[in-house]
């Protein structure tokens, strides 16, 4: 390479910093494993609307190992007007499910948690079917410092 | 590997249509057939890949359980007790065997 003077050289380093944060989030899709796929396969290519379900999860979680993860959506639970089932798929680990939850009108609230694995920082979705056929999904970013795959 | 010990909390007793939040807990490795021994070969997958909660026989709620489930899984969940009865906790492992908790609650 053609030797830099400082200045040339100040320029090309701040160049290339803001060309790598620029191409982070595009390696990170590239990243995702089959989520994408298996929520087509759970809505059977149904429009998934945004919001109307709560999935709360720790920004930062220190131990991938174990990070507490609750849904909740606000539904009267009746026979005609429940929640069926709320499916949780992780992008980043090696394998995108994590749970399903099956609800019933018995189950009063359509509410749930549980502790779950997270190999890295990542995109945790969450996606609900709701009795009349509707889907609703929702995203949480959780920045994992130790990942809990093994390995 | 310890056999596994369900454990759950429910209440003892609870007014006609009230909704109670069960939490439910069961000893069990998960072992996600991600690791590698020493040697280099995976540790088969082992976990528990269902669980299933009735009131009376009836369904109340259920999971579908992935390996990405932490180690001694975890699950809170409600239920809207409407007569007294038997709640029936079932968790179902990939070896096949099944553990069940029951646990009864009164209706005042």
């Amino acid at each position: 390479m053609a030797e830099l003077n400082r200045r040339e050289f100040i320029i090309f380093a701040t160049g290339a910093a803001a060309a790598a944060v620029i191409a982070t989030p595009t390696v990170a899709l590239a990243e995702a494993n089959d989520s994408a796929e298996q929520i087509k396969k759970f809505t059977g290519g149904a429009k998934v609307s945004d919001g109307g379900i709560e999935l709360s999860m720790p920004e930062i979680a220190e131990n991938g190992n174990t990070v507490p993860l609750s849904v909740s959506i606000d539904s009267p639970m009746t026979d005609d007007n429940h929640v069926k089932s709320v499916m949780v798929l992780a992008e980043g680990n090696p394998n995108s499910g994590v749970i399903t939850f099956n609800f019933t009108p018995a189950s009063g609230k359509a509410e749930a948690s549980t502790r779950m694995r997270l190999a890295k920082t990542q995109n945790v979705t969450a996606v609900a079917r709701m009795s009349d056929g509707s889907f609703r999904q929702t995203s949480a970013l959780v920045k994992v410092t130790i990942g809990g795959c093994g390995g | 590997m310890a056999k596994s010990r369900p454990r759950v909390k429910v209440p003892k007793k609870a007014a006609k249509g009230d909704i109670v939040t069960i939490k439910t807990l069961i000893s069990h490795k998960m072992e996600s057939g991600q690791r590698k021994d020493k040697k280099g070969n995976v540790i088969p997958r082992r976990i528990i890949n269902k669980f299933d909660c009735t009131l009376n026989g009836k369904p109340v709620f259920s999971c579908d359980i992935e390996p990405a489930i932490s180690a001694n899984p975890y699950v809170e969940f409600s239920a809207k007790v409407e007569e007294a009865g038997d709640f029936v906790f079932t968790w179902t492992d990939d070896d096949g065997s099944k553990y069940t908790k029951k646990s009864s609650i009164k209706v005042s």
